[in-house]
């Protein structure tokens, strides 16, 4: 990534977070992984002043308590987050889940690739891209 | 639905060249509009009804400039879901922290390897889904 802050991954699945977490090291990404369960979590991080900002979220959608759109719903609201590029990783090939998401401004979209390979592929993807692009500081 | 077009508002020519020689390189399937101002780009979104994949802005246009049309675009309830990459020349912290805030999916600062630049926006929203286009909807 452009910058050293950490990732900050929103996952329920704890298989899929372990996954994350295999693929950036297989790619020697030094970004810290912070991983939090659901939209709560996330919004206890980011709004707790002592935590450190991440560069980027990654954002699962179905999750229990707030899901993945209710929790953008909360960020774009959010004068001091808003601007917080958000990158959705999701199983969810819903038409109403790209709908929703996009018109919240997400900065992508990406299924959940099964084969791990592929996997390392989008996390390599994202990685490049957020290290060529500026991230809001 | 997947990448299938970028609309390139650029209204140095130069660049639009090396931004479609860069694209063809790569990709033969992904269309290129490339269009010189922002009026001419809203025109195009509106009241042609067109729905690019991704939009790939400069900031410094003639006329209207690009955080001019990034705030038009956010507030349209048809355009704001349209992902919007900023290309530009200014280091300015304050543009940056301006077009973030207006809900850009990308801010690359000028000069880079511009066929990097390409490479990486490509494969990047290449792994993107989107919304179905509505013109596509309209067709069946």
């Amino acid at each position: 990534m452009k910058n050293n802050r950490p990732i900050l991954l929103v996952e329920d699945d704890k298989i899929d977070a372990m996954t994350v977490k295999r693929a950036m090291k297989d790619l020697k990404i030094t970004n810290s992984l912070i991983h939090v369960y659901n939209g709560i979590e996330a919004l206890d991080y980011l709004k707790n002043q002592s935590n450190e900002k991440p560069c980027i979220v990654l954002l699962d959608l179905n999750m229990p308590k707030m899901n993945g759109i209710e929790l953008l719903k909360n960020l774009k609201n959010d004068a001091s987050l808003k601007k917080l590029p958000v990158v959705v990783l999701t199983t969810s090939n819903a038409e109403k889940d790209k709908t929703e998401s996009f018109n919240l401004s997400v900065a992508g979209y990406m299924l959940k690739p099964v084969d791990y390979k592929q996997f390392v592929d989008v996390i390599k993807d994202i990685n490049f891209y957020w290290t060529i692009s500026e991230i809001p500081d | 639905m997947s990448l299938d077009s970028i609309l390139l508002i650029e209204d140095d020519k130069i660049n639009a060249l090396t931004f479609k020689k860069g694209l063809s390189r790569i990709s033969t399937d992904v269309e290129l509009i490339i269009l010189e101002t922002a009026e001419n780009a809203l025109h195009y979104l509106r009241n042609e009804g067109n729905t690019p994949s991704i939009i790939v802005l400069d900031l410094s246009l003639p006329k209207m400039n690009g955080t001019d049309f990034l705030a038009i675009i956010k507030n349209d309830a048809d355009l704001k879901g349209i992902p919007v990459i900023v290309l530009t020349t200014s280091t300015n912290p304050s543009n940056k922290i301006e077009c973030f805030n207006l809900q850009v999916a990308g801010y690359f600062v000028k000069p880079l390897d511009y066929f990097e630049l390409i490479e990486s926006i490509f494969n990047y929203w290449k792994k993107s889904e989107f919304v179905q286009a509505v013109k596509e909807k309209e067709n069946h």
